[in-house]
């Protein structure tokens, strides 16, 4: 039997990891594979860091996951990829979008936005990394930025056993359903496969 | 039947509908709140309502249980403090129609203030409690909390924590079955909590509560999965998935869904049959010091400890000593705690109080806490629901009698104001307190999603209904002067606090703008940007804590994908150098 995976999506508070993780979830559930997932609402949402977390295999126990447990981070952003690093298995994957939104604490300059954050996790980990936000206003809206990332999630992750374009164009609302289903191919495009 | 992915929350709110409740009340809170937002969708069979706190939504459904119908209460675990009361009396009374009450609890205290374990309000108030391991637990054993309610006549507790409220899992619907309601009759002897009937009641609570424990020993919801002798675990709530996932395989596992009281001869036997018994639970030690008590030798906290969420990986550490493998990467996140959203109407407040450093501002729960984090510093303590005028007060009667000069302003929000605040601001007027209170009314319950309460104008069905006047209320309470302001306009909120301070007898103030995400109001949004050129560095406009700025090569930038132009940063700019594009400046 095959093992289950453990993907953690992360970013910064509105940027869309929620509706990603619905569209990973849908896909999986259509699949036939047993799914939870975990978020968490209220305080942490606003402009906060943001985690949820996706399981799936035969039978999942736990929708939660501790430190080095994870198969895959999805980062939207690229310091959060450094800041849940330690929920990656050694040998994981990570897909980062190179993409840096100041905390507010680096905004009031009482704190330095650290150096390096994307080649730390490339010398640790398999990294596809990728300027989602720039292919995303490539594609005319930003905000489908989270879509593109999780393009480069299906390809990294090999899951081409699901026919994702539709999952995505029935998960999306409908006037934003094209948009979404050319940042997913996007996505898919912009990194290779797992070596 | 094909199954759908749903949270506790939702699942929870399935499994009520299922089980033909027909009276629901609830005051937000986080994680509970989504069991409500589901309930409209149901409308055509039940009613529904948000209540102004958990202490009238509880006796809104105990009403409706006393009536005759099966009734729904929901809450956050400190809800539960303010709902207690009645909770207490319920139990010795018991119930007609079915009555379930929902707690859940926030370990880790994601969105609260505390992490109670609100486990022990079943054994101190008497109640049968269910707990729920994952959605499917939630519709299904939602359904056996009411049957459980009426088969034993008392009200029964269904208690969730964040993770099994906010967890997705597949989750087989069933059908509504309806049940019609119990003729009424007027039962004194019941109903009346007069010490008479009380002296009667709680023995016959006693004797209940020992039928459901005998009950427990054979109730489906309690469940043995007899594996190997040599470990056995005892566990309940979301503490079962973690040990499923953190014990090997061969482990044997009593896993309990009613919690109290516990079934002790279920558990003895259970003991009996494995050589070393673990109890794996998160927080405090409710099980395993029962069980201890029974005199069955047991494993937990000594190991788990009682602070914090857990997960597998963490019982698989503190249990086997087995730390799983983690990578440093050798760089470190810098911290991003949440902040007041840019256009947030409650920072031109927050702004005009942290100018005044004198000032003393007790806080309250909800958005505005976050008043208190850098750089606006403008909070000096946050307590619970409704405690932003009466600490105030507190702090202000010490002040006075240590001879010290302050001034000391109790802030809360409009849904707060309603939920806990009105007492307060009567407390003021009827003692003489020489407090300021501020209503910061942005016109909805902000941090809990969106929910309305009686000052937004509408209901939990999104029908409009009668919108109750804050200035009103105050005006009635006797407060001589109620100044309503617009925070975004910072001169007239600094003129507001000054004139509330300089006049003689009691005056309050309403921080009056919707917040910028009701969805149903047309906002005027706009963009602020920076003339580089005008801007010296100095960094003046930081300390107003928006996210949309920043200081980039020295000088002020405004991230445009998130600003909205509410221009409060132009205000403190002395060089002038922000403006609104298209000119507007308010």
């Amino acid at each position: 039997m095959k093992q289950n995976v453990s993907a953690l999506l992360v970013g910064v508070g509105g940027q869309g990891a929620i509706l990603t993780a619905k569209v990973l979830v849908n896909g999986l559930v259509k699949a036939g594979y047993d799914v939870k997932m975990s978020e968490v609402h209220g305080m942490s949402q606003r402009g906060g860091s943001v985690s949820t977390q996706v399981h799936w295999g035969e039978k999942v126990n736990s929708p939660v996951i501790g430190p080095g447990a994870a198969d895959i981070i999805v980062a939207f952003e690229k310091m959060e990829a450094v800041r849940y690093s330690n929920f990656l298995k050694p040998g994981g994957v990570a897909v980062i979008n190179d993409y840096e939104i100041a905390s507010s604490t680096v905004a009031a300059g009482l704190e330095q936005y650290p150096d390096g954050c994307l080649e730390a996790m490339q010398d640790h980990f398999t990294c596809h990394v990728l300027k989602a936000g720039e292919i995303a206003r490539s594609l005319g809206n930003e905000r489908c930025m989270n879509i593109v990332l999780f393009g480069s999630m299906v390809r990294a992750l090999h899951m081409d056993d699901i026919d994702w374009e539709t999952v995505v164009a029935e998960t999306v609302p409908p006037k934003f359903r094209e948009l979404n289903v050319a940042a997913f191919r996007a996505g898919y495009n912009a990194v290779g496969g797992q070596a | 039947m094909s199954k759908v992915l749903l949270s506790g929350n939702e699942a929870a709110a399935r499994g009520a509908f299922e089980a033909g409740v027909r009276v629901c009340s609830a005051y937000p809170g986080t994680p509970s709140t989504e069991i409500f937002e589901e309930l409209p969708k149901y409308r055509d069979a039940l009613y529904c309502e948000w209540a102004p706190n958990e202490k009238v939504a509880l006796e809104v459904a105990y009403g409706a249980s006393i009536a005759g119908v099966r009734s729904l209460c929901a809450m956050k675990h400190v809800g539960l403090n303010v709902a207690a009361d009645p909770l207490f009396t319920a139990a010795y009374n018991g119930v007609t129609g079915g009555f379930v009450i929902v707690t859940a609890d926030d370990p880790s205290m994601h969105s609260s203030q505390n992490e109670q374990d609100n486990r022990h309000y079943a054994r101190a108030a008497r109640l049968p409690m269910i707990e729920p391991s994952d959605s499917q637990e939630c519709l299904d054993f939602m359904k056996a909390a009411y049957e459980l309610s009426e088969r034993f006549d008392v009200p029964v507790l269904f208690r969730t924590t964040t993770r099994i409220a906010h967890s997705k899992s597949l989750v087989e619907e069933g059908e509504r079955t309806e049940h019609a309601p119990i003729p009424y009759v007027r039962n004194g002897k019941k109903y009346i909590a007069a010490p008479a009937n009380a002296m009667r009641n709680h023995p016959k609570l006693e004797k209940i509560m020992a039928e459901v424990q005998e009950y427990g020993n054979e109730c489906p919801l309690n469940r043995l999965e007899l594996k190997g002798r040599k470990i056995g675990v005892i566990t309940a709530s979301i503490a079962y998935q973690y040990a499923k996932d953190a014990f090997p395989a061969d482990t044997s596992f009593l896993k309990l869904g009613l919690t109290y009281p516990l079934p002790m001869k279920l558990i003895s036997e259970f003991a009996a049959k494995v050589e070393k018994l673990y109890v794996v639970e998160e927080l405090d030690g409710f099980m395993e010091d029962q069980i201890k008590a029974a005199g069955i030798d047991c494993v937990g906290k000594e190991l788990l400890g009682n602070i914090y969420e857990l997960n597998p990986q963490l019982v698989r550490q503190r249990v086997f000593g087995e730390q799983a493998e983690t990578v440093d990467v050798g760089v470190r996140a810098v911290s991003r705690p949440p902040a007041l959203c840019p256009g947030c109407p409650h920072r031109g407040f927050f702004y005009t109080m942290a100018k005044h450093k004198d000032f003393v501002v007790a806080g309250d729960i909800g958005c505005y806490t976050l008043g208190g984090t850098p750089p606006l510093n403008a909070l000096d303590s946050v307590v619970c629901m409704g405690a932003g005028f009466t600490v105030a007060m507190g702090m202000a009667k010490a002040f006075k009698q240590a001879g010290i000069e302050k001034k000391v302003f109790g802030v809360m929000g409009d849904s707060t104001f309603f939920h806990s605040g009105m007492t307060g601001a009567a407390e003021i007027i009827y003692n003489d307190g020489d407090v300021i209170p501020v209503v910061l009314d942005n016109s909805i319950t902000g941090m809990t999603g969106h929910q309305d309460n009686p000052g937004s104008g509408f209901n939990l069905e999104g029908e409009i209904a009668e919108k109750l006047k804050i200035e009103d209320i105050l005006t009635a309470y006797g407060y001589q002067k109620v100044i309503i302001v617009d925070p975004q306009d910072l001169a007239a909120m600094e003129q507001a606090v000054q004139d509330a301070i300089a006049f003689e007898g009691h005056a309050a103030i309403i921080v009056r703008r919707p917040c910028l995400l009701i969805k149903r109001i047309k906002h005027d949004i706009g963009k602020c940007a920076v003339d580089r050129s005008v801007c010296i560095g100095c960094k003046k406009c930081l300390s107003v804590g928006c996210p949309a700025i920043m200081i980039k090569d020295g000088r002020a930038e405004i991230d445009r994908a998130q600003c909205v132009g509410c221009t409060v940063c132009a205000q403190v700019c002395p060089m002038r150098a922000i403006s609104r594009e298209g000119g507007e400046s308010k």
